[in-house]
């Protein structure tokens, strides 16, 4: 299968690998997906008092396109407010890393780990 | 050395220097192109000679009657000659055939047409380890039973299983027995004197030969019979039509001479360099899954999950070497290998697996990168794994809900 360049970059040098303390109140956790399936995303946000995400990590059990679309949407979040990035839509990450019809799945799992991310968010904090 | 390595030798290899030197005598104008079925003049007879001697060649590999080798374009077209032509030959006395799930498709899509065509097909299970159990093929052989197909080498697992035992279950009831040899010849010794093997086939490009040539071992005594597929001029005594692609026979004929001539050496040090292979990996790395049984397998395939890691994201990790993955991933299918899923292994293990293959030109320096390669490898995905970093945490996976998708 031909990746676009995007796709390698982020496989070969994928940003903001790692965790955060999932008990810190300002870090929420988003993890979707099934290892039967071949695919399990966890996103977490770090967010800030006045609700802006301030940091992003993800760890990705999956194929390439499935570590590039959290990888790219680690970034993309970063800065925004949990409203903001909850506008994030998989045709956004399937357009900009230019993913195969086949793949469409696993922008469409990265929008999922983002949505569970917020809801986690506001399950804690009581909203 | 040369980026990428291959190490997909189960899947083609190259064509020896030696193999491709007698192939090109056989092209031009100045060299051996005449029709081997032409009677009148000396490039037929040349040609023919030609093909007698790869005929040759290719029985002494296998200890067996030249005349009992009838060429194809390869072992895929051999497999549907010895199936639908036993079957429909024998269909009289019944209509039953066996078979094993972990055959090549050229056997199992050949068995469905058969079904299609109004035979029953038993497809057996293996046991965990790839290898029959003997007693439950016994139990499923019924009177109407005339032919069984069993692989004798396993392309993803490379386990060899016992023809020469299923040869005599087979040869006691009168039933055709037709094993598909593709990955055996030139790794396993093969004494077609002995075995009650009725019909066998062979590839030229898994044994240094070029493509597009295989044979068909067809036993004279006691005599197996079979309807042809290919009708024409009567070539290959009426079992397959066809001008005899003579450079291709001739490439086919010195693979096989070599592999004859060599094969004490091929053997040794690919055993060596499998040892090397499995020691480098399964001494430093957690967490993986030797696929298959190491005690009755061909030293040149080693199939090995690792879990916790998605098979299509270590193959992109692996891109400077050439293996396969035991996952479809990377076509539009999503479907792990059947091969691995008939053994019992999850879809998780089975998606995560690789087959190396070793061959003749393999060298130690290939494998010491190839070992550095998949520890390094591993070592990043699993960092970038949610199911490893669960697993270090004590986490059991099968408790957790996961949101299906």
């Amino acid at each position: 299968m031909a990746y676009s360049d995007k796709v390698i970059d982020h496989v070969e040098n994928p940003r903001n690998v790692g965790s955060f303390d999932k008990n810190d109140p300002s870090v929420a956790t988003g993890m979707v997906g099934a290892p039967a399936c071949g695919d399990v995303m966890k996103l977490q946000i770090k967010v800030s008092d006045d609700g802006i995400i301030e940091d992003a990590k993800f760890k990705t059990y999956g194929c390439g396109s499935a570590i590039a679309s959290s990888s790219l949407v680690t970034e993309w979040v970063k800065g925004k407010s949990l409203d903001e990035a909850g506008e994030i839509k998989n045709t956004d990450i399937t357009a900009e890393l230019e993913l195969p019809p086949v793949k469409i799945h696993c922008s469409i799992l990265a929008e999922d780990a983002i949505q569970a991310a917020i809801a986690d968010y506001k399950k804690k904090h009581g909203e | 050395m040369k980026l990428p390595i291959y190490l997909d030798y189960a899947a083609t290899t190259p064509v020896d220097p030696r193999v491709a030197d007698a192939m090109m005598q056989c092209l031009t104008m100045d060299g051996n192109f005449g029709n081997p079925a032409s009677r009148s003049h000396r490039f037929g007879w040349q040609a023919e000679e030609a093909v007698d001697q790869a005929r040759h060649d290719i029985a002494e590999l296998i200890n067996a009657d030249p005349r009992e080798i009838v060429f194809t374009s390869g072992a895929t077209e051999s497999n549907n000659l010895a199936i639908k032509g036993a079957a429909n030959f024998y269909a009289k006395k019944g209509k039953h055939v066996i078979t094993v799930k972990t055959e090549h498709k050229a056997v199992l899509d050949t068995c469905r047409e058969l079904e299609r065509q109004g035979f029953e097909v038993t497809y057996m299970d293996v046991e965990e380890n790839g290898l029959l159990d003997l007693k439950k093929l016994e139990a499923a052989i019924r009177d109407d039973t005339v032919l069984v197909s069993v692989m004798h080498v396993n392309n993803e697992l490379g386990v060899v299983q016992d023809i020469a035992t299923i040869g005599e279950m087979c040869r006691e009831r009168k039933i055709m027995f037709h094993v598909d040899g593709a990955q055996s010849a030139g790794k396993v010794k093969i004494d077609m004197q002995a075995l009650k093997v009725d019909f066998m086939s062979f590839s030229g490009h898994k044994v240094y030969g070029p493509k597009g040539i295989g044979a068909l071992y067809v036993r004279r005594k006691p005599r197996a019979r079979l309807e042809a597929q290919m009708h024409g001029g009567g070539h290959e005594r009426g079992m397959r039509s066809g001008t005899l692609a003579t450079h291709q026979i001739v490439g086919m004929g010195q693979a096989f001479k070599v592999a004859n001539e060599d094969f004490d050496k091929d053997h040794a040090h690919i055993s060596a360099l499998r040892k090397r292979l499995i020691d480098g990996i399964m001494s430093d790395i957690e967490e993986v899954y030797f696929n298959g049984t190491p005690e009755q397998s061909v030293p040149g395939i080693v199939n090995i999950s690792f879990n916790y890691v998605e098979g299509e994201s270590l193959l992109m990790a692996l891109k400077d070497i050439a293996v396969s993955s035991g996952s479809a991933c990377t076509s539009a299918s999503l479907e792990p290998s059947y091969v691995l899923r008939a053994l019992g292994r999850n879809d998780e293990l089975a998606h995560s697996s690789i087959r190396f293959s070793i061959g003749r030109f393999t060298t130690e320096e290939e494998i010491d990168y190839t070992v550095q390669l998949i520890k390094d490898s591993i070592g990043r995905l699993r960092e970038m794994s949610p199911l490893w970093e669960m697993y270090k945490e004590g986490v059991d996976l099968e408790s957790v809900e996961w949101t299906h998708h």
